[in-house]
This record gives C-alpha cells, structure tokens and sequence, in this order.
C-alpha cells in the first residue's frame, strides 16, 4: 500500500519530494504498530510548514513586544518553541475535523483558520479581533475550533463531547483536544479518558508535554511522567514534538486510527516553550537559560525544518529569507491594525450574556445603570 | 468607582427598608438622586481609557492591645499568621499549587524552609484533589491550611466543600468534623485579571450551613481573622483580596491574636444610610462616605461584615434600625445574600 501511494505522489507531483527518516522513534503504548518513520515531505509542503510557523514565531514576538508595551494587557501565554505541534496536528487532520485547546492558543488559531490580523487585535482587545475584542489571548474561537480555555482541564471532557457529537451525527470526523503535561493531573481527564474508551469515540487526546506545569517541573508533579501511558485503557504514543514530521506521521496514524472506529487515543508531544508560562514569569527561576539556550540551538522546530528544506536542495536561502521578510511584513501590519482599531463600543458590554430574543437589562455597577444585552 | 457608589444614596430618606429589598419601593427618589449626581459623571462611563485603582487603600489605626507590630503587607501579614501557625501547632499542615516557593502571591515565602518539606508542600493541580485531602487530613486530626491559587479555580472543589466538608460533622452525628480544615484564596477583580482570575464566588458559598466564609480588609484584619479560622473548628473559606496583597500596608502585631469570626466591624458611624460591605469595596466605601458627607451633608454608617457566613446580622439590624441599607456587592449578583 505504501509503495502505490508513494508512486501516484510522485506521479501526481512531478516534484522532489524528498524521503525523511524521523529523528525519534515514537514510543508505543498498547499498539502494534507505530508511525511510519520513512515520510516524504514535498517542497510545497516544506515551505508552507515554514511559512506557517515562521509567521507564528514572529507573531507571538511580537505579542511579546506588544505586552511589554502595554498595549496588550492581562495574561497572555506565548507559544514559541511549540509551533511543530499545531502545524504538525494541522497537517494531518481537515479543516471539517475538530480542535480544542487550553489558554495556549494563539498558534492553533492561526492553524485553524484565524488571520495573524484576527488574533492580534484580540489581543489588543479591538472590535476587529477574532472575538471581537471580548474573548483577550485565552479565548480565541473559529470554525471547527472551540478555543482557547482558561481552565485547566476543563477542555478535555468538553472535546470528548465534540467527539461524540461527530460519532452520532455519522460523519467520519474527529476531535483532537489538547492539554498539558499540568492538567494531566486534573481529575477531569481521567473521567474523559473512561467515557471515551467506554463509548469509542474518536477523539485524539494530546498531552503538550513542555516539561513544566507553570513552574513546576513534570517530575515534581507527577508520579508518572509517561503520559501517554496515563490513558491505561487507550493507547498511547510519545512523539518528538519538536519535529514537525514526527508530529505530522503521528497524527496521521491517530486520525486512521480514530477513524477506522477504534475509539480514541493518547499522543503526548515532548516539546518546549522558550517563554515562561505567561508574560508575568519570567522563566528562569525553575529552569536555566542553559537549558532553554540549549533546546533553542539544538531542538528548534524551524531551524530544524529549515536544515532539512537546504541540506536537501528543497529551498534556497534566498527563498526563505524572503519568506521571512514576507513574514515580518504581515506581521507589521497586523500590529498596526491591532493598535489603531477602536475598542469595541460600550453598547457590546453586555451582550451575548444569554441568548434571548427581546434584548434583555443587565444591571450594571450599580442597581439603577441598566445596561442591554442584545443577543 | 467611588462616584458611582455615590450615586446609591438616598437622599434624606429616613425610611426603614427591608433588607431584602434593597433597590426596591423608594426607586423614584433613588432615581431622583441618580440623575442629579449622574450628569457629572457621564464623562467616566464614556471614556473607555482604563484608570488607576480606583480605591484608596485606607490603613487602620495601630492596634496597641497584641504587642509590638511591625509594617507589613496584606501577604506579609498571611505568612506572618501561618508562621505562628506552624510554630504553636506541630499538626498543621500548608498544602497548594506552588506553596513551597512561596506561592504566587508570596504568602508562604520562608515557611518551608523554616519548618520542613513535610509541612509546607506543593500539590499537584487538582482542586478537587486538594480539598478533599484536606478534608481527610482535617478529619484525621491535622490542622490542615490548603490553597487554591485563584477563588475562580474553586469550582472543581465546589462539591467536596459543599457536601464533604460543610456537611460532615452533620451527617456523622458529631462524630467527626473536618473543622480543622482552613481553605484560602486570592479573591476579587484586580483590574486585568478578566474571566478567571478576578472572581468573588462567596455568594456561590454562601446558602451552605456548615462552613464558614471570611473576607478581610486589609493586613491586620487579614491575620486575626486567619488565626481565628484556623483555630475555629468549622471548615472555613479565606478569601483574600489579591488586589491589596501589596496596596495594603498597615503595622501589624508580630504575635499570634485573633479577631472574632461572626462578628461585623462598625467602621464610622452615622444617622442617615448604613452602607455593608466586605473585603476591597470597605476602603471604596469609606471614600464614599466622606464624598457624602462633604457633597450632600448626607451621614453614612460604614459596616465592614467581615465574616459573610455565618453574618452579623444583630450588628447590621440594630445600627440600622433608623434608616435604608445598601449592600455593595463585588461579586455575582442577581439574587441578594
């Protein structure tokens, strides 16, 4: 099966794919096959993989930018060094699949079909934001993507539902849902481990394993750091998330898994953030600049893509530069749009409270300011 | 803020309302008052530039009965009460998300070094976890102090507070009680916290019989009414106000004292209006009073509650058996407590 549709890509493309031998193995847990480990990438797939995280990278340098000038207030989770994973998870799902994350979600935002203009003005809190100003950096949406959650946990039983929903409507889609290596302690996780397995449904869980719950390192809260076996019942596998390959190959095997109807799975992608949990830590009081100087040389997502995209003749230096200033280019504008939209007006405060259909009053600071709440 | 708590007053009404009834019945003078004082202040509800905290932190007076004091802060006074805590009580325990370095708010700085990793210990993040641990260690006769990092995070713990704790000593015919159990949490909006780290959830606690709920003004306030918690024997929630932990400096007694739980606090006196509140909006009401009485001669009685259940209500009843009470509520709101 392999060879044929290796062939008809080659036919189909007439471009230098190129065959990639995966830096890491993924572990298994419970299955008797694992992700392929020989991939081939073509040279339009290289570069939009580059593309994509590049512009996610200098998106979120900029948010950082942005925080340190105040113009982005309140808590913001930054997500360099983790940009193989969502562009990896996007490469091996469709966009009619579905995606939930917790409060790290900028770069799955952009994934899932947000504009990098979209998501900064959310994030400065503008009426041209993904949210429409009212949602800030923890609760971005869009189609087939239900945010951007702030509490810990409490996404995940929420994604088997949308697994549900997918499985009783027929369709052959799926649910990926994400966590981290801090809420795979949450007692909520283990009930939606049970429901998933107990009804198959297909639902990819993924545990962002970036080796630190806020400040406290996977060992230290853990009893056991192998969370992809913490499914039990549910098979499980570790992938190497700071390549993209190995994230795109594991998912693809995921997604045929959860759709040939075997019920759900467990992938846990070791990864890394360069920034610290939010934009009030700074970073380095639980971890060494040693440490993350030594991930960001050895283990960076592009850098690791983009010795593979030269050493193999599938790009130019020149290309990816300009890639690069095409990159910073969209940037710059975003944050000029996201600095000079207006806030949303005072009259939006309240709505969307309930649905209802006269608009109904909303008592505001005190018990004689009425505000509306249209919906 | 202050301007708009201003806008409640009645003027001249000398009324008796019901408690419950606040904002009801005496609406078309309240209005009356709303729309005199309102004019000036559209430009506030129009401008959508965000100010500075919009309260003055207003320091008590020194207290001279416990013995020497010393300038701290809201979270110096916590770690001050937890210190004397684990010094007198070898059975207490300090357990939550990042206590051991000191927590997020560095109330327990120092205290794990200076008693034992045995003592002063993380948890791993479960809410649910948290509490119902130290339901099961208060119960097996430790003194158990457990964090939750934000009040907003409580809710994964709603049921074991609920129906665990308020409800054991009930259901075991006093046969056991989890009263050695303190819950503390940083509480209440601090101007960017937003959805999920700004709230004040004691109404959502407030119909339990069985626990007690106890939200401080400031540092000296914060430490007796912690060590009075800790030492009393119902389950109790500790509710700190996040946004003084480092705009609330007052000098408080190095010792270990106590202040009494169910007790309301008569801050100011006054004839007109008596004005009930807890934790941040007391220092906002103080600033009202004072407006009121410069601005419209009108004579306001300041009520700290202190401890929201069980409530003082003789305190608050009698002192305003002449006039309306209004209740400043930060938290959710719809239906009164």
């Amino acid at each position: 099966m392999k060879p044929l549709m290796l062939l008809l890509f080659l036919l189909a493309n007439f471009i230098r794919p190129f065959f990639f031998t995966c830096l890491k193995k993924s572990d298994v847990f419970k299955l008797d096959e694992a992700p392929a480990t020989e991939v081939v990438m073509t040279r339009d797939e290289g570069l939009q993989y580059y593309r994509t995280m590049q512009t996610m990278r200098r998106m979120e340098l900029k948010a950082d930018q942005l925080y340190k000038q105040k113009i982005i207030r309140g808590f913001c989770h930054l997500y360099d060094g983790q940009e193989a994973c969502a562009v990896g998870i996007e490469a091996s799902i469709k966009p009619t699949d579905h995606l939930i994350t917790a409060y790290r979600a900028h770069g799955y935002t952009l994934t899932r079909g947000g504009t990098v203009k979209e998501i900064m003005a959310e994030l400065t809190g503008r009426r041209g934001g993904i949210a429409k100003g009212k949602g800030g950096s923890m609760h971005m949406y869009c189609k087939n993507f239900y945010g951007g959650n702030g509490i810990v946990g409490a996404q995940v039983p929420l994604g088997a539902g949308v697994a549900l929903a997918c499985k009783y409507k027929g369709s052959d889609e799926l649910c990926v849902c994400l966590y981290g290596d801090g809420a795979a302690n949450q007692g909520q996780i283990f009930e939606t481990y049970n429901m998933a397995a107990l009804w198959k449904l297909p639902v990819i869980f993924i545990c962002e394993n970036n080796r630190y719950g806020m400040g406290t390192s996977v060992e230290r809260a853990a009893a056991s750091t192998d969370y992809f076996k913490r499914g039990e019942f549910i098979p499980g596998l570790r992938v190497d998330g700071m390549d993209i390959l190995c994230v795109r190959e594991a998912t693809r095997f995921a997604a045929e898994h959860c759709r040939s109807g075997k019920g759900p799975i467990l992938m846990e992608l070791q990864t890394y953030r360069y920034h610290g949990h939010s934009m009030s830590d700074p970073g380095v009081s639980y971890r060494t600049r040693e440490e993350i100087q030594e991930v960001r040389s050895k283990s960076d997502p592009i850098s690791l893509l983009k010795d593979r995209l030269l050493s193999n003749n599938m790009a130019s230096v020149e290309e990816l530069k300009e890639i690069d200033v095409d990159v910073r280019k969209e940037i710059e504008d975003a944050a000029q749009f996201a600095t000079t939209d207006p806030e949303p007006p005072l009259e939006e405060l309240c709505n969307h409270i309930f649905s209802n259909n006269p608009p109904v009053e909303v008592r505001g600071t005190n018990p004689w300011a009425k505000l509306k709440s249209v919906s | 803020m202050a301007a708009a708590a201003a806008r409640l007053l009645i003027r001249g009404s000398h009324q008796t309302l019901p408690i419950s009834s606040v904002g009801t019945g005496k609406q078309s003078c309240i209005g009356n008052a709303l729309l005199t004082l309102s004019s000036g202040c559209n430009s506030r509800l129009k401008t959508q530039r965000r100010h500075a905290a919009h309260f003055t932190f207003q320091p008590d007076p020194v207290p001279t009965q416990y013995g020497s004091t010393q300038k701290m802060n809201l979270f110096q006074s916590i770690t001050s009460a937890l210190d004397n805590t684990l010094a007198s009580d070898p059975t207490a325990v300090i357990f939550g998300e990042d206590v051991a370095f000191g927590g997020v708010f560095r109330c327990t700085v120092g205290l794990r070094d200076k008693y034992g990793k045995d003592r002063v210990f993380n948890t791993p993040l479960c809410e649910q976890g948290i509490v119902g641990f130290g339901i099961g260690a208060a119960v097996a006769g430790a003194t158990a102090i457990a964090e939750i990092q934000f009040a907003d995070y409580i809710f994964p713990a709603f049921d074991q507070i609920v129906n665990e704790a308020a409800k054991y000593r009930y259901r075991s015919g006093n046969l056991f009680d989890c009263g050695n159990l303190t819950i503390r949490a940083p509480w209440g909006c601090v101007g960017h916290g937003s959805l999920y780290h700004s709230q004040s959830p004691e109404a959502f606690f407030a119909h339990c019989p069985g626990i007690k709920i106890v939200i401080p003004r400031g540092p000296t306030q914060a430490k007796g009414l912690l060590l009075s918690c800790i030492a009393d024997n119902n389950p109790c929630i500790f509710f700190e106000p996040k946004i003084l932990y480092r705009a609330a400096v007052e000098q408080v007694p190095v010792d270990a004292y106590t202040i009494p739980l169910s007790q309301a606090e008569v801050l100011q006196e006054g004839s007109d209006v008596t004005l009930v509140a807890w934790g941040t909006q007391i220092h906002v009401l103080r600033e009202v009073a004072n407006m009121a009485q410069e601005k419209l001669g009108v004579s306001c009685e300041v009520i700290d509650l202190r401890t929201i259940l069980p409530w003082d209500n003789e305190t608050v009843c009698k002192v305003s058996g002449h006039h309306s009470i209004v209740s400043i509520i930060v938290g959710h709101f719809i239906i009164g407590i």
